[in-house]
C-alpha cells in the first residue's frame, strides 16, 4: 500500500465524476435546465479532453528534446572518451570578473623596476668607477672579492675572456653577458645578498661602472649614468643565438630507433667519480671513488665477457708488486687534479695549456723550470725584470714561497692575488703547473 | 602506548661505499627457503598482542622512521651556500608518478621566504587594459583547473657532461618533481586586466618575478602565457610548502623549472623579453665554439632507470626483476621507453605503468628475469612527437661540453653480479 495516498484519490474523484453522469443520463425524466446543465457539463469534458490532448502533445514533445538532449550529451561524451578526456575547459568569459582593484601609480611605481636591454626602465643618476670601487669593496667584495675576481664558489664578475670555447668557460659580466641592463637591474633589484633592494640609484650606476672597468670594458675615468648607458658596448652582445634545437637536433634524433645489434661491443670508459655517502641525518658526502675500469667486462651482444675466476687470480699475483706503483700515480693524479681546483682562484688572470694567452697575468705553461719574468709579449713589473736579469728560475720552493705571501716575494709585483694560506693547495698548484711541461 | 620493534632506521651508507655492501642485501631480501619455520610468523609478535598509536598520535602524519633515509639530499660542495643552492628528489626510493611534496627537491636563490596568504599580492601591470592588485582571496574566485605536470631544473643531469660524477640516480636525476596542481590559468587572469592595450600578441611577452629577495625574473612569450601556464595556490591536493612557493608560485608546463617563479608576486605585460639576469648569464646553453644558446626553455624527452640504480641496489638474486623508471617530455607525452641491459646493442620496449599526462612524469616498468650476470642498464624515452632520448654521444657532438644546462642524455648504471649499481659512462 503505498504510503502517499494524493495520488490516488484524484484518479478515483474522476472515476466517481464520470459514473455519476452516466447514472444521471440513464435514470433521470429531464427538464431543460437540466438539459442545460448537462450541455455545460458536456462542454466541460470536451474542454478537459481537448486540454488532455494538448498535454499529452505538449509531453510528447517534451520528451522528444529530452531524448535529443540525451543524444547529445552521450555525444559529446564519446568524443571525449575518445580524445581520452572527460576534462571541459575552463569556461569562456566575454565580460570580466571583476575581482581585484585596478593598481595604483605608486604601487606600479614600487614593484615594477626592471630595466629592459634599450634602457627603458633606468631612473635618473649617475656613478664613477672609483665610487663604484668604494661602494663595491663595502658591498660586494665579500664573496664576489675585491677585483670581481670571486671568492670560494661565488660568482666571478671580471676576466674568463676566451674562455667560452673551453671546457669550463668562465661566464662574467665581460666575456659573457650580453646586455648591460641585466647587470644593472639584477645588481639594484637583488643584490646585495642579504640586503636585496637596500642600493641607490647612484651607487647602483657606481658598481656597475667599477665592474665594467673591471673588465677593461671602460677606463677609470668613466662615469656611467642614464645618457651614457647607450654607450657601453658589451663584448659579448653577439654571442647569443636563440634555441635552434628544433632545427639542429629534433629532426635527426626522431624516428623508429634500432633496437637489435645496435653496436658491435660495449666497454665501460668512466665510472662515477664521486661515491656519494647518504648519513642518517641528511645531507650527503661525497668522497673520491678509488675503483679503475680495471677488470670491468665489456659487453656484446652475446652478453658481458667475464674474466675468469684463473685468470684474476693470475692477474692479481703478477700486479702484486705494482700496486705501490700504481697508487702512487693515482696520487700524483689526485694532486693536479686537487690543484686544477687551487687554480681556479687564478684563472681569472692566468692562462695555462696548450695555446695559453697572457691575460691580466702572463700565461703559466711550462712555468715550472723556466726563468722567472720570462714569457714574451708580457709587461713585467721591475721585479721581475731584475729577477729575469739575474737568471732566477721557478722552481717548486721559489713557487711555494710567491704563492704565500706574493708581495713579500716579489716587491712590487702587481699581482693582486694574497696568496695561498694552506700548504697542501701551494703543493697541488705546484704538481698542476708541473702537469703543463713546455 | 607505541609498538617497539627491532626494524633499523635504513641507513643506505654502506651500499654506498662499495665493498662493504655486500652483506646488507638483509632489508629487502626475499623470505628465506628451508631454513625452518620463521619465527616472525611462528612467534606472537609484540605489534600482534600491544595496541599501537592512537588516532591523532601525529596530527600532520610523516612517513614511518624505517623511511627515514628517503629525504631530499644537497651536494654542499656544489655551491658556495645553502640559501642559494638546490638539493635533490630521492627518486631512486618512489615509484608511481607523484612526488610528496615533503621530498621535492628545492632550489632557491635567495631562500625559502615566509609569505602568508594575507601578506600576498599578485599584480598584473605593464601592456593590459587595467593593470590589476590581487589578493589570494580573490585568486580562489576565478574558474579553477587541476593539472599534473613535471617540474624539472635545467641543471638535472648538469653535472654529467663531464662523464660520471655523481653515484645515485637522486643526484644525477633529483632535480625533478611531479605534482597535481590547482591553481588559475595566467590566461584568465591576462584576460582579467584585458590585453587590448597590448595590440598585437604575436611578439609580446609576460614577465613573472617572485616576492622574494632574488625575485628570479624570467620572460615568457605571450603564446605559452596564453597556452598553458598556471597561477597555481595547491599541489598534490594541499597548500604549496613554503619551499615550493607559498602561497602562490608559477607552473610553466614542460619549460625549465626556472621560470616556474616562486611567491609570484608580479606578472607584466612587456614588447620585448626583459633579458634579465636568470635568462641571460644563466639558463643560457654554451656550445662547443662558445656561441651560446637562449631561450632554451624546453625539457628535452628524457628517462632514467630509478630501481636497480646505485642507491636501490638489487637485494636479490637471479630470477624475476622489477626494472622500473620516470619518464618525461617538455613536448607532451610520453609515448614508449626502451630498455636495454647491454649498454644499447639490444633493447626491449618497457610496459607504461601509467600513462603520464602531458608534460608528466610517466612510470615505466620492464619485467624481466635476471641471469645473475653483468648488466649496463640503459632507457631510452620517446615523445609523442617522435623524438627519441639521445645518447651522451649525441649530445656531445651537437653542443660540446661546456654546456651545464639540457643534459637529456642516455642514463648507464653498472649492475655488477652482486646487485650493486654505479653511475658509468660506456663507450
Amino acid at each position: 500500500m503505498s504510503k502517499s495516498p494524493n495520488l490516488f484519490i484524484p484518479v478515483a474523484g474522476g472515476i466517481a465524476l464520470v459514473l455519476g453522469v452516466a447514472y444521471g443520463v440513464t435514470s433521470r425524466g429531464y427538464g431543460s435546465d437540466e438539459i442545460a446543465t448537462l450541455e455545460t457539463r458536456v462542454q466541460q469534458a470536451a474542454t478537459q479532453a481537448s486540454s488532455a490532448a494538448e498535454k499529452a502533445a505538449a509531453e510528447a514533445a517534451r520528451a522528444l528534446e529530452l531524448e535529443q538532449v540525451v543524444a547529445e550529451i552521450q555525444a559529446a561524451a564519446a568524443t571525449r572518451v575518445a580524445g581520452g578526456s572527460f576534462v571541459e575547459p575552463v569556461p569562456d568569459r566575454d565580460d570580466r570578473y571583476g575581482l581585484g582593484r585596478p593598481a595604483m601609480e605608486q604601487e606600479i611605481a614600487a614593484w615594477d623596476v626592471d630595466v629592459l636591454p634599450d634602457g627603458r626602465g633606468l631612473p635618473v643618476g649617475s656613478g664613477d668607477v672609483w665610487t663604484g670601487e668604494e661602494v663595491f669593496v663595502d658591498q660586494c667584495a665579500a664573496c664576489h672579492g675585491d677585483f670581481a675576481e670571486g671568492v670560494d664558489n661565488w660568482p666571478v664578475l671580471a676576466g674568463g675572456f676566451d674562455t667560452l670555447a673551453n671546457e669550463d668557460p668562465v661566464k662574467t659580466v665581460g666575456s659573457y653577458w650580453p646586455y648591460l641592463s641585466t647587470v644593472w637591474d639584477y645588481v639594484h633589484r637583488s643584490m646585495p645578498f642579504g640586503a636585496a633592494g637596500t642600493l641607490t640609484a647612484d651607487e647602483t650606476y657606481a658598481i656597475t661602472a667599477y665592474i665594467l672597468y673591471s673588465n677593461y670594458l671602460v677606463e677609470d675615468d668613466f662615469v656611467l649614468s642614464n645618457e651614457t648607458f647607450a654607450d657601453v658596448e658589451m663584448p659579448n652582445a653577439d654571442g647569443f643565438i636563440i634555441d635552434d634545437r628544433p632545427e639542429a637536433e629534433y629532426a635527426e634524433w626522431s624516428g623508429e630507433p634500432c633496437m637489435e645489434n645496435c653496436k658491435d661491443e660495449v666497454e665501460i670508459t668512466m665510472r662515477s667519480v664521486f661515491l656519494v655517502e647518504t648519513p642518517p641525518e641528511g645531507g650527503s658526502e661525497s668522497v673520491m671513488n678509488p675503483a679503475t675500469i680495471e677488470g670491468l667486462p665489456s659487453f656484446t651482444a652475446a652478453g658481458p665477457s667475464f674474466v675468469t675466476e684463473a685468470a684474476v687470480q693470475a692477474e692479481e699475483e703478477a700486479a702484486a708488486p705494482a700496486v705501490q706503483e700504481v697508487a702512487a700515480v693515482d696520487d700524483a693524479a689526485a694532486l693536479i687534479e686537487a690543484g686544477e681546483k687551487v687554480f681556479r682562484k687564478c684563472s681569472a688572470c692566468h692562462d695555462i695549456g696548450d695555446g695559453a694567452k697572457n691575460k691580466v697575468g702572463p700565461h703559466l705553461t711550462g712555468i715550472m723550470g723556466r726563468t722567472m719574468g720570462a714569457v714574451d709579449g708580457f709587461k713585467y713589473s721591475n721585479g721581475f725584470v731584475d729577477a729575469n736579469a739575474e737568471g732566477k728560475v721557478w722552481t717548486a720552493e721559489s713557487m711555494a714561497a710567491f704563492l704565500e705571501k706574493p708581495k713579500d716575494f716579489m716587491k712590487g709585483t702587481r699581482m693582486a692575488f694574497a696568496g695561498l694560506r694552506k700548504e697542501e693547495d701551494v703543493t697541488a698548484i705546484n704538481a698542476y703547473l708541473a702537469s703543463f711541461g713546455d | 602506548m607505541t609498538t617497539e620493534n627491532k626494524g633499523k632506521g635504513t641507513s643506505r651508507r654502506s651500499f654506498l661505499t662499495g665493498a662493504a655492501a655486500m652483506g646488507a642485501g638483509a632489508v629487502t631480501a626475499t623470505v628465506a627457503k628451508g631454513a625452518g619455520p620463521d619465527p616472525l610468523i611462528t612467534e606472537k609478535q609484540a605489534w600482534a598482542m600491544a595496541t599501537g598509536d592512537g588516532v591523532d598520535a601525529t596530527p600532520y602524519g610523516l612517513p614511518i622512521r624505517f623511511e627515514s633515509d628517503v629525504v631530499r639530499r644537497n651536494v654542499e660542495w656544489l655551491t658556495a651556500d645553502t640559501i642559494s643552492s638546490i638539493n635533490f628528489t630521492p627518486i631512486h626510493a618512489l615509484d608511481g608518478t607523484i612526488t610528496p611534496q615533503g621530498c621535492a627537491f628545492e632550489r632557491h636563490h635567495s631562500g625559502a621566504i615566509e609569505l602568508a596568504k594575507e601578506d600576498y599580492r599578485l599584480m598584473i601591470n605593464g601592456l593590459v587594459d587595467t593593470p590589476l592588485v590581487f589578493s589570494y582571496a580573490d585568486l580562489e574566485r576565478f574558474p579553477r583547473v587541476t593539472r599534473t605536470y613535471f617540474c624539472e631544473c635545467a641543471a638535472n643531469t648538469g653535472m654529467e657532461w663531464a662523464g660520471a660524477q655523481l653515484n645515485g640516480a637522486q643526484f644525477t636525476h633529483g632535480m625533478i618533481h611531479n605534482m597535481e596542481y590547482t591553481g588559475v590559468t595566467l590566461r584568465t587572469l591576462l584576460e582579467e586586466a584585458g590585453l587590448g592595450a597590448a595590440g598585437d600578441l604575436a611578439d609580446k611577452w609576460v614577465y613573472v618575478e617572485g616576492a622574494d629577495a632574488s625575485s628570479n625574473g624570467r620572460s615568457i612569450p605571450m603564446e605559452k602565457a596564453l597556452d598553458d601556464v598556471l597561477v597555481a595556490f595547491k599541489a598534490n591536493g594541499e597548500a604549496l610548502r613554503k619551499e615550493h612557493g607559498y602561497p602562490v608560485r608559477l607552473v610553466v608546463p614542460g619549460w625549465e623549472g626556472n621560470m616556474w617563479v616562486k611567491w609570484l608576486r608580479r606578472i607584466e605585460v612587456t614588447d620585448m623579453a626583459v633579458e634579465g639576469r636568470e635568462e641571460t648569464s644563466k639558463y643560457t646553453d654554451v656550445l662547443e665554439d662558445g656561441t651560446a644558446r637562449k631561450w632554451t626553455w624546453v625539457m628535452d624527452a628524457k628517462s632514467v632507470i630509478t630501481s636497480p640504480s646505485p642507491q636501490s641496489p638489487m637485494g636479490h638474486g637471479p630470477g624475476p626483476l622489477v626494472i622500473s623508471g620516470l619518464a618525461w617530455s617538455g613536448h607532451g607525452q610520453i609515448t614508449r621507453v626502451d630498455v636495454s641491459k647491454d649498454g644499447g646493442i639490444t633493447w626491449e620496449t618497457a610496459r607504461l605503468g601509467k600513462q603520464g599526462d602531458t608534460k608528466a612524469l610517466t612510470r615505466f616498468y620492464l619485467d624481466t628475469e635476471w641471469d645473475g650476470s653483468d648488466m649496463l642498464l640503459q632507457s631510452r624515452a620517446i615523445d609523442e612527437t617522435g623524438y627519441v632520448q639521445p645518447t651522451k654521444e649525441q649530445l656531445r657532438e651537437k653542443r660540446g661540453e661546456n654546456s651545464v644546462y639540457h643534459n637529456n642524455c642516455i642514463q648507464t648504471w653498472y649492475v655488477n653480479a652482486q646487485g650493486i649499481a654505479e653511475n658509468v659512462e660506456v663507450s
